[in-house]
């Protein structure tokens, strides 16, 4: 059916989106995202206090987030932390999700809800219990602690990106791998594992995050020797006023704004492919 | 297809026996625990490079017996064997079976290729001997070319050949398809079906088939299974299936059927409202429930009209007939007719030539007692 | 492979995390359950005073109290920012509604404390907000200390489990219900009550639940933006841990949180799947619809 020039007319919508909705939208979108970005000019600023708007223009906050020993010390604690958990919880939770997806009935569902206890407890009193716990067991203010921790709370994000994944895949492809010869073991390593391997990598960004940014329990089992970068930012406010805070939280937002918005960039592309 | 390599997989019996492999079903059962099992004590053996098909409606069993001779599911009882040799405790994955399934199956993240390697790499075969059968057997279903391509660039039927192709390309002892048309539409099935029959030619192994469609098994089997709710009702050829139905299960899956219930045995004699028929012997079925209860059954080809009773032959079965509708289908024409007092539904094809019927007309419908199967009724 | 061979091979696989979650999170709560079941001096061994003291000290009291009002208006807040931005996000194209998802989830993933601090820096004495009520005419408004300030910070943090829940239910409403309804001659607006309204309570239920629960819980929120004075519960919760070390009367107070959130969160899943509600967020993308 082709319009003539005369009939060239935008056609009105019965049932349009009202632009007061869609202002609302754009309002609740700012409300998202601005406030957490005026930490990136504050990071710029040259004043000892948090006073906004900042004056001047430096990267003397910068430079000491890299150079000052307890800053250092602190982002290189976060990040053996963040990289053994994910390395943990994605190995720990890739097996409980492959395990869980061949389960059926109310032991894999209740083995599943009991998996997710983690992110539904609430972190303080999780904190607290294992904070008494780890003073009796020796493992606060250790690596293995801030990692078992840790990781305990990360795998349920890498059991729902890994199950996430499991899910998409034809369960007749594995009858068909045994059909050509494979044995389990073999069909798991050939089909299943690349078939999943986003899933997992996800859950291992993921698991990475969650330690790197992890407030409640880093608090609860530092020590004077050790702690993570989100402690000593939480000193900077409470203990002394620090403004090197500006530059990690920068740091910090860029950092996990590109991490979490690449892989639905990736995935975008992919799809159009 | 010429030489075979050396199968490194350990397995119970050797990779290739000229003119495929025998399957053999002893009292073969499984049981998962519900109203019925899914398969009930059924034996049967296939020939070696036979193409079997297993007929039946959903449910009755046909798809679980070819999971259990692929080892996909495990016998609650019976054996099953290969050759002699009896594999029910051998793992799918070294049965070495080839299998096709309705959904394809094929690796999304490897290539046609990489695919139909697949079974290959599984052998430890060395890489040009794989690159060599590759090419053959994508030769052998038509499908040269594709190597590079990935499943999804594929359409249906070419995906279900690159299955085809790498369910034969390790020469396995018998392939198995699991309704492997079913999801293609009716030109490409018939191609597909084509296909299927030239490559059991040219390959030799034996094939077992799984399919509803009657009339797909009718076209490619030498020999059916018919399943109904997990037993065997009947084996035989196409032709044996169709013109000799040992059951009124049989006579109606295959083909149309004018259907005459007796309620009792058809041996003590067969009156049908009020008439006396006559029963060839020869047309009786061997099968045991036909002491109990029959049924008569004629094939609507073998059923001819006539205008009153004085046209009808001496010795032929008839009675009166009303026609309900008529279908034109080109060559000839199907008469849907209501028989006797009861107005049972009856078929009968009539030639054009022989003149023109329309819906009222009193005719009189009637066969030769040759024509007619006496067959067992449930 | 027979199934039983699978059977333990399953089990196997799952014996890490559960070992994990028994070592880190099972016996740390049941060693806090007995601690909170003991008694000292006069009624040492197992006793309930611990939790009847709870109900009797008036600083708890007003602490959970406090704590109840918070996270009731946090719920309201983001019910009420959440719903048409839920309602938005299913009207518009997939594209725009997978950006909209994404943005929703970003202050979920954001770094914690570099939020609470943009929010300090936003609402303190001398802060833009501050500037911004100057410019309204109200002088010396300083939220930071306050529990208000709280309120708007955690709003932020808790829109994502009110938005997701009431998406998936939305979504699923035919809108061919409300175009039959105003053929039918309803305004717009009763169209919305009579019939969009209440298909959509399942989906309200849920994320209602679901954020006055995860809001019980907050700590680094109300420790760095309230003030001492305006404990929230997780507040006086490590108070009583690390500074007055009475861990039997932490226990039951804990305890008492943990319970409450389990019992609300089964039954806000009961509602609408609001574990797999979690599970979007935990896994920053919806499920393809």
């Amino acid at each position: 059916m082709r319009a003539g020039p005369a009939a060239r007319r935008r056609p009105a919508k019965v049932d349009a989106v009202g632009w007061w909705l869609k202002a609302f939208g754009g309002l609740v979108v700012v409300f998202f995202i601005l406030p957490t970005l005026f930490v990136i000019p504050m990071s710029f600023g040259e004043s000892t206090t948090f006073q906004f708007p900042p004056q001047g223009f430096t990267l003397r906050l910068y430079e000491n987030f890299f150079t000052n020993p307890v800053w250092l010390a602190s982002l290189g604690n976060s990040f053996i932390v963040a990289t053994l958990t994910a390395l943990l919880a994605t190995t720990v939770g890739t097996a409980a999700a492959v395990a869980l997806s061949r389960m059926e009935g109310r032991l894999a569902r209740f083995v599943r809800t009991l998996l997710m206890v983690p992110i539904v407890a609430p972190a303080i009193v999780v904190a607290v219990a294992v904070y008494i716990a780890f003073l009796g067991w020796q493992l606060t203010g250790t690596v293995a602690g801030y990692v078992l921790a840790h990781t305990a709370i990360a795998v349920p994000y890498v059991l729902v990106s890994v199950t996430g994944a499991l899910g998409g895949i034809d369960p007749q492809l594995l009858r068909a791998a045994a059909s050509l010869g494979s044995p389990p073991w073999r069909a798991f390593l050939r089909v299943t594992m690349p078939l999943i391997s986003r899933g997992v990598l996800t859950g291992a960004i993921f698991s990475f995050i969650v330690s790197f940014d992890e407030v409640v329990l880093a608090l609860f089992l530092r020590s004077p020797v050790f702690h993570t970068m989100p402690v000593q930012m939480y000193n900077s406010v409470t203990v002394e006023i620090d403004p090197t805070i500006s530059a990690a939280s920068s740091l910090m937002v860029v950092a996990t704004t590109i991490v979490f918005v690449l892989p639905q960039l990736l995935r975008g592309r992919a799809r159009r492919r | 297809m010429t030489t075979t390599p050396e199968t490194t997989v350990r397995d119970a019996g050797s990779a290739r026996t000229p003119g495929g492999t025998e399957i053999r079903l002893e009292h073969v059962t499984k049981d998962f625990g519900l109203a019925s099992p899914a398969v009930d004590d059924i034996s049967l053996t296939i020939e070696p490079g036979e193409f079997m098909t297993f007929l039946g409606p959903s449910g009755s069993g046909k798809t679980t017996t070819l999971n259990l001779i692929a080892g996909f599911e495990t016998l609650t009882a019976g054996t099953i064997s290969l050759n002699g040799v009896d594999v029910s405790d051998v793992p799918p994955h070294r049965r070495n079976l080839g299998m096709l399934f309705q959904n394809y199956a094929l690796f999304p993240h490897m290539t046609v290729a990489q695919n139909v390697a697949y079974p290959l790499r599984e052998r430890k075969v060395d890489k040009r001997e794989i690159a060599r059968k590759v090419a053959e057997v994508l030769e052998l279903v038509q499908l040269t070319g594709r190597d590079d391509h990935y499943p999804a660039q594929l359409s249906g039927g070419q995906q279900q050949r690159v299955a085809l192709a790498r369910a034969i390309v390790f020469e396995p002892r018998a392939l198995l398809l699991d309704e492997p048309l079913g999801a293609l539409d009716r030109n490409l099935r018939a191609a597909l079906q084509t296909e299927i029959r030239r490559i059991h030619r040219e390959v030799g192994s034996t094939f077992v088939f799984v399919t509803h469609d009657q009339e797909e098994a009718m076209s490619l089997s030498d020999r059916i299974a018919l399943f109904n709710k997990g037993r065997i009702e009947q084996v035989g050829t196409p032709q044996q299936l169709y013109a000799e139905p040992e059951t009124l299960f049989a006579a109606r899956f295959l083909g149309d059927s004018n259907v005459f219930e007796l309620g009792r045995s058809a041996l003590d004699g067969v009156t049908w409202e009020g008439e006396s028929w006559a029963v060839d012997p020869a047309t009786v079925s061997p099968h045991p429930g036909v002491k109990e209860n029959s049924a008569i059954v004629v094939r609507p080809e073998d059923v001819q009209v006539a205008r009153s009773r004085a046209d009808v032959p001496v010795g032929a079965n008839a009675l009166r007939a009303t026609v309900r509708d008529v279908e034109y289908l080109g060559s000839y024409r199907t008469l849907l007719l209501a028989l006797g007092e009861a107005g049972l539904p009856g078929r009968v094809r009539v030639n054009p030539l022989d003149g023109d019927y329309t819906i009222g007309d009193e005719l009189v419908a009637w066969w030769r007692p040759r024509a007619q199967r006496v067959v067992a009724a449930a | 492979m027979s199934s039983n061979t699978i059977k333990w091979s399953n089990r196997l696989l799952l014996v890490p995390a559960l070992a994990l979650l028994a070592g880190i999170l099972l016996v740390p709560l049941a060693g806090t359950l007995v601690r909170s079941l003991s008694g000292t001096g006069p009624d040492a061994g197992l006793t309930l005073r611990n939790y009847a003291n709870l109900f009797t000290d008036g600083v708890t009291l007003t602490v959970l109290g406090r704590t109840a009002l918070t996270a009731a208006v946090v719920t309201i807040a983001t019910l009420l920012i959440g719903y048409p931005y839920a309602y938005l996000m299913t009207r518009v194209g997939p594209r725009a509604r997978g950006i909209l998802l994404v943005i929703v989830l970003i202050p979920f993933w954001t770094s914690v404390m570099a939020r609470n601090f943009a929010w300090i820096v936003i609402l303190q004495d001398g802060g833009p907000v501050q500037t911004l009520f100057a410019f309204f005419g109200a002088e010396d408004v300083v939220l930071y200390g306050t529990t208000a300030g709280v309120m708007i910070a955690m709003t932020q943090v808790m829109l994502p489990f009110m938005v997701l829940p009431l998406f998936s239910t939305l979504g699923a409403i035919d809108r061919r219900l409300l175009l039959a309804a105003r053929g039918l001659g309803s305004s717009p607006t009763r169209a919305f009550w009579k019939v969009f309204w209440p298909l959509s309570r399942g989906g309200v239920m849920a994320g209602v639940i679901l954020v006055f629960t995860l809001s019980l819980g907050f700590y680094v929120t109300p420790a760095l933006l309230g003030s001492p004075q305006e404990s929230l519960v997780a507040q006086l919760l490590a108070q009583r841990t690390t500074q007055l070390l009475d861990f039997a009367a932490a226990g039951a107070l804990g305890m008492l949180v943990l319970v409450v959130t389990l019992v609300l969160v089964a039954w806000a899943n009961r509602m609408g799947g609001t574990v797999s509600a979690i599970g979007v967020v935990a896994a920053g993308r919806t499920r393809s619809r």
